[in-house]
């Protein structure tokens, strides 16, 4: 790991801290600032993290672990988050999921080869009067159909311009 | 077809701060009365009366009390509190102010769930100019003495934190695991201080009740189960959406209103809730009888209600918090024998041992999630019996 991303991170996490305070309650607002920023808490951050707050990294990784929306690990650019829940499913989640598979080539729970896409299954997302619903990133989708999938996937490649998303692929901090 | 209901609701009809106003003319004892003689309930399921709630709260020792607005709505089919944060997030914000006025509050937090990100925007700015009208801050209201402010602190995605304890630990920074009770958050809730944690539509009720008085609220719903709510429909029907009724409506009278007659069953209360099959359709919502926090999923004829129970259980592997065991090991051991059940390979007596499981789990897990986990596979087992058990036989 390069010394100035080690550096980097700590500057973050000092800017951060000074916004939301160095309390114990503090903690997920730094952690998901983090998450939208780098999509991961990696092990250095957690480590960090613990240090500024004064608490054992143990509590860092146990928060981060509990919490679907947090990851240590990286995921895709786009996470899609499809509705599993009974609604979304009585109005036909398994077609829009069969069809995600195909298209992006991977499975739930799997990122695509070039890290641009994660697909997961999420808990109810309460658009249950609009099923099927997906999240991509922060933006839902409602009524989704097998036919839309392709469309959804486009518009997001379409954001993959040279200076469309700053975020890297290989995450090494 | 959608059904949108915005001008609709009673929500459309009240002035946002026109309850804020008059709630702060009153003293807080009087205001805690008034709330209390409303019957108020909170709308979030559980029921429990709000004007008690505030009176604990407002009597607990402690310089520091908050006000927590619950709005992690993660109950599968719930999507009221999305409905009311986008369309009245005034009433709502306004009705947490009262709460704090009531209990001697200065500050209010607003937990939004990470799957409503997307209305975080929209809430802040909202916040921000209701603190330049001089309806948060110094003064609140306009009110000598009185700081009030809200915040917003974002979930990540655990359906166990729309419980107040596990909500609470989360907002301190913890795994989303709830705590024994008592001590109840209202002595010993956040940080340790005295917070009372509300339902989305609680407060933008209470909003209203202080715009047109506990008589109002009174003279709609039943005796126990005061006052309108609101409703998420979905499900096989014509017209899902957000729907407000008085309580003590009977299931076949919602039925018919969004155009659902035709249905075999209905899971009133969500996941948590109960199933509730055609037979007994002339039950009432309310807290005295099928209690709901507005959950209502329609099955139509066409349904296999073991591949709900699947659905539901699986859910419930996925957000156990897995601290205790009943829940942890309970869930995952149920959804292993709806597998069994679909492959028709569950004897009658291991049927009989899941049921035992699910009457223990219900007494014995440490929060509401656990204790209400089985109750949607024991109301199909004990509804749906004749179309759960004996499959495969005829494709063997």
């Amino acid at each position: 790991m390069l010394v100035t991303q080690q550096q980097e991170v700590r500057v973050m996490l000092e800017a951060l801290a000074d916004k939301y305070g160095r309390d114990r309650s503090s903690l997920m607002p730094i952690l998901q600032e983090v998450q939208k920023r780098r999509g991961r808490v990696g092990a250095f951050t957690m480590q960090e993290l613990a240090d500024m707050l004064g608490i054992h990294p143990a509590e860092v990784y146990g928060v981060v672990s509990f919490y679907s929306f947090l990851d240590s690990h990286q995921k895709g650019k786009f996470v899609i988050r499809l509705c599993q829940t009974i609604s979304c499913d009585m109005a036909g989640k398994s077609d829009v999921a069969r069809q995600l598979e195909n298209d992006l080539g991977i499975k739930f729970g799997e990122t695509t080869v070039d890290g641009n896409f994660t697909l997961e299954w999420a808990s109810c997302l309460g658009m249950c009067d609009q099923g099927p619903a997906l999240l991509v990133n922060d933006r839902v989708f409602t009524s989704v159909t097998p036919e839309q999938v392709n469309d959804i996937l486009g518009e997001c490649r379409r954001t993959f311009g040279a200076n469309a998303l700053q975020m890297r692929k290989e995450e090494l901090v | 077809m959608i059904h949108s209901t915005k001008g609709t609701l009673t929500f459309a009809s009240v002035e946002p701060d026109a309850g804020l106003k008059k709630a702060l003319a009153k003293t807080s004892g009087e205001l805690i009365d008034l709330i209390s003689a409303s019957g108020m309930k909170g709308r979030g399921g559980a029921g429990f009366p709000t004007g008690f709630k505030w009176e604990l709260a407002a009597a607990a020792e402690g310089e520091d009390k908050y006000v927590v607005c619950n709005a992690d709505e993660g109950e599968p089919g719930t999507f009221k509190d999305r409905v009311i944060l986008t369309d009245f997030p005034d009433l709502v914000f306004a009705g947490m102010t009262i709460a704090g006025y009531a209990i001697g509050a200065e500050k209010g937090i607003l937990y939004l769930r990470g799957e409503y990100a997307y209305l975080q925007p929209m809430l802040d700015e909202v916040l921000t100019k209701r603190r330049g009208a001089g309806l948060l801050g110094r003064a609140a209201g306009g009110k000598d003495g009185f700081d009030f402010d809200i915040e917003i602190r974002m979930g990540s995605g655990a359906y166990v934190c729309g419980e107040e304890t596990a909500l609470i630990e989360s907002l301190e920074g913890h795994r989303g695991e709830p705590r024994n009770r008592p001590p109840f958050p209202v002595d010993t809730g956040y940080l340790g201080q005295a917070t009372i944690v509300q339902n989305v539509e609680t407060m933008a009720w209470v909003s209203c009740i202080l715009e047109k008085g506990a008589d109002w609220w009174k003279s709609t719903g039943t005796e126990r189960s005061t006052g309108l709510k609101l409703f998420s429909v979905s499900g096989d029907c014509d017209a899902p959406g957000v729907y407000e009724w008085p309580l003590g409506i009977t299931v076949a009278q919602l039925l018919k209103e969004v155009g659902g007659e035709d249905a075999k069953a209905v899971q009133v209360g969500g996941a948590s809730g109960n199933c509730v099959p055609a037979v007994d359709f002339g039950r009432k919502i309310a807290f005295e009888d099928v209690s709901t926090g507005g959950s209502v999923i329609i099955f139509g004829r066409q349904r296999d209600m073991l591949a709900v129970a699947k659905s539901f259980m699986e859910f419930f592997v996925e957000e156990s918090c897995g601290q205790c065991t009943p829940c942890r090991e309970g869930n995952a051991k149920l959804l292993e024998g709806i597998e069994m059940l679909e492959e028709g390979a569950c004897s009658s007596a291991y049927l009989r041992e899941l049921v035992k499981l699910g009457e223990t789990m219900q007494i014995a897990s440490k929060c509401g999630l656990g204790q209400s986990s089985p109750n949607a596979f024991l109301s199909i087992v004990a509804n749906f019996r004749e179309e759960i058990v004996g499959r495969g036989a005829l494709s063997a």
